[in-house]
């Protein structure tokens, strides 16, 4: 496929009832600092809008980010409602307040990484380069 | 990854959200199909009311589009709506954030919203926007909405390809000099002076107003000047009736 300038859709979400999205916005800035386009949806989104939004934007890559403690239900119904409307491509990632323990399940549902607090954001870029499809 | 273009429209006709979504990129992204796609849409075309919104950054354009879309819903109207935010010259990428302003229209299925970055092109748009327009019209939308990326004087670009261009303006937008610049003014259909809860609302509409009647520009429309408080719903009714004339007088 030989597209001229292949340049990096993301959308970062915000699902369930967080209070505060001043790390969902550095990662977005810092995103942007590496090449990326980046869709911000908002706080105290649901999965459905936010697979909706992925979907009309096309992105590559979806980050979840969750300060709550919800991911454990909301991140893997993301991944299920990508996967009910036949979306294989998207690579989806991760962050917030998100336990060691918790990890290896999300994992086993879809979401392929998580970046906690301490994350570099080139890691972060870099991962996804590495990981995006088409 | 071939793609077979002629189905992948047809399957963005039978509604199909990601398709549309995946041919918006294949333009966007100045495939090898682009010009396959291009040739396909013109069998398609001429449905959609086009409008074009321009204005300073902060005006409200992107509040406004979320309040008129409620209005053209519930008019049993579907739409579309194309956002165009700058991308950085220094890394190529950009934040689009005018999605945000829309989320009660998140889940409506029959409100399509695309975020898209200028990639380097100047005048407030990308040059792919005019082709997703079309392709937002082949794929049934009645209204799309374009937002400009709000640098005002330069945002021209919209002219050409809708029917009718808002321009959002505040109290604050300045003065008669101000107003008489080229760009900003002229190209409008309709002006909006949104927050008009502000100071100086009406003496900035006086001001754009005695603009607008030392103009000699012969229009088919007379310009029209309204107030709106966007995040309040103020105005929207009025700016729909006033959007509607015109719909309703180019479709005769």
């Amino acid at each position: 496929m030989n597209e001229a300038k292949k340049i990096i859709r993301a959308l970062i979400a915000k699902p369930g009832l967080d209070g505060h999205d001043r790390g969902a916005k550095v990662l977005a800035l810092g995103l942007r600092d590496e090449g990326m386009e980046v869709i911000y949806t908002g706080r105290r989104q649901t999965p459905e809008s936010i697979v909706q939004a992925a979907i009309q934007e096309d992105v590559d890559v979806i980050g979840l980010s969750c300060l709550s403690g919800a991911h454990d239900y909301l991140f893997p119904r993301v991944t299920e409602l990508l996967k009910e409307r036949g979306i294989r491509h998207m690579l989806v990632i991760g962050g917030g307040i998100i336990p060691e323990e918790d990890i290896p399940s999300l994992k086993q549902k879809g979401i392929r990484e998580i970046f906690g607090p301490g994350s570099r954001i080139d890691d972060i870029a870099n991962f996804i380069r590495q990981n995006v499809k088409r | 990854m071939e793609e077979n273009i002629v189905e992948l429209i047809e399957n963005m006709r039978a509604g199909g959200d990601r398709y549309l979504a995946r041919l918006i990129t294949l333009i966007e992204n100045d495939s090898p199909s682009s010009s396959q796609i291009m040739e396909i849409l013109p069998t398609y075309l001429g449905r959609a009311y086009r409008i074009g919104i321009t204005g300073p950054p902060g005006a409200g354009k992107s509040t406004l589009i979320d309040k008129l879309t409620t209005v053209f819903r519930s008019k049993g109207l579907s739409v579309g709506i194309i956002a165009v935010d700058p991308s950085s010259f220094i890394s190529g990428g950009a934040v689009l954030g005018d999605r945000i302003r829309m989320q009660q229209h998140y889940l409506d299925t029959d409100v399509f919203i695309r975020s898209m970055a200028t990639r380097g092109s100047t005048g407030g748009l990308s040059k792919s926007v005019s082709t997703v327009v079309k392709l937002l019209d082949a794929f049934g939308k009645d209204i799309v909405m374009v937002e400009t990326v709000g640098v005002g004087q330069a945002d021209v670009e919209i002219v050409k390809i809708v029917d009718t261009v808002i321009t959002v303006l505040t109290p604050d937008a300045g003065d008669s000099m101000q107003f008489m610049k080229a760009g900003l003014v002229e190209i409008a259909g309709i002006i909006v002076v949104n927050k008009a809860d502000r100071d100086n609302a009406s003496w900035v509409v006086a001001e754009i107003n005695a603009v607008l009647s030392a103009s000699l520009r012969k229009s088919k429309w007379q310009v029209s000047v309204l107030r709106t408080q966007a995040i309040n719903g103020v105005g929207i009714d009025e700016l729909y009736e006033e959007i509607s004339k015109r719909r309703i007088k180019d479709a005769q």
